[in-house]
């Protein structure tokens, strides 16, 4: 089995992917995961997740162009110069 | 417990966890699988690391230091259980030994732990709670080898040969309490046999301290590391 091992690196902060271990069993796993990602003081707590139990969604349609949604925003740089155009306020 | 000195007993301790650590390391590189070899080697580092402890308590109740009664003494002087010494790289031997030996080894440190000597309950106390977790992986593994139809019956030849050395591990008084918890897990009675104890060395013993020193041996007089 494959258990994707999260760490946390201080209490009040996220789990964060720390990487993955092969272990016959939950017991197994857990002895590997102190190893490997918790004797050198490294985490101040693990998380221990089958793969199997993961639901993994890696497809995102977006058709209509809805850049908008995303959150880097769309750009209005255009747009603006446009506008300022019709207006009659644009300078340089 | 038998009267001995502070420094016999604490260097018996010592020796175990140094020859045990050196045994385990012997699987660095060509363990099982991946995890375990990271797992077995951190524990044998986890073993120098207490016989180093214990062998600085030591040195400073015999006005030495920690290398030298590490490396330097003679075979004779090496106080170590045979159950250590032995060189048994096959994976139900290690388990074996492994399990053995930490399970004596808890019942050890339980009573250093009641030591009305400080630094001794100290020390033990000290040890113990990381043997907390050699013990949880001796445990695990022995589970899985029992629940294997392969691996059950190696691993009981294993802990059959290996019975009469378990006992060489502690005093007297302790072996009856090894006998109740090992038939406890096995769920069958061990055969009732001479131990093997400290103080005869196996013929291994003497290949693996002439590796062990051989850095020491080989370094010029003032090196330091």
């Amino acid at each position: 089995m494959i258990y994707e091992v999260f760490r946390r690196e201080r209490e009040g902060a996220a789990m964060q992917h720390a990487g993955s271990i092969a272990a016959p069993d939950g017991r197994f796993a857990e002895v590997y995961a102190r190893e490997q990602y918790g004797r050198r003081g490294e985490s101040e707590a693990l998380w221990l997740v089958p793969r199997e139990s993961i639901d993994e969604i890696a497809e995102f349609v977006d058709e209509f162009d809805l850049k908008y949604r995303r959150v880097d925003g769309y750009s209005i740089k255009e747009r603006l110069k446009e506008a300022r155009q019709r207006a009659g306020t644009l300078e340089g | 417990m038998p009267e001995r000195s502070k420094a016999d007993l604490l260097l018996a301790l010592a020796d175990d966890e140094l020859l045990l650590g050196w045994r385990n390391s012997e699987w660095t590189g060509i363990a099982p699988f991946l995890e375990e070899d990271v797992a077995f080697s951190s524990i044998a580092q986890n073993e120098i690391g207490h016989a180093r402890a214990l062998y600085e308590l030591v040195a400073r109740e015999l006005g030495t230091d920690a290398d030298a009664l590490a490396f330097d003494r003679s075979l004779d002087e090496y106080r170590s259980a045979p159950l250590v010494e032995l060189r048994r790289l096959e994976w139900a031997r290690t388990i074996a030994r492994h399990w053995l030996y930490e399970t004596a080894d808890a019942i050890r440190l339980e009573a250093l732990k009641a030591s009305d000597d400080s630094e001794i309950a100290g020390i033990a106390a000290k040890i113990d709670r990381e043997e907390v977790y050699h013990r949880i992986h001796a445990e695990m593994w022995v589970d899985r080898l029992l629940a294997s139809e392969e691996a059950r019956p190696r691993l009981d030849e294993a802990l059959e040969e290996l019975w009469p050395y378990a006992l060489g591990v502690l005093d007297d008084d302790l072996r009856p309490e090894l006998v109740r918890r090992v038939e406890a897990k096995l769920g069958r009675e061990m055969p009732h046999v001479e131990p093997v104890p400290r103080g005869h060395h196996e013929a291994e013993l003497a290949e693996l301290l002439d590796e062990m020193t051989m850095v020491r041996r080989s370094a010029p007089a003032g090196a330091r590391w």
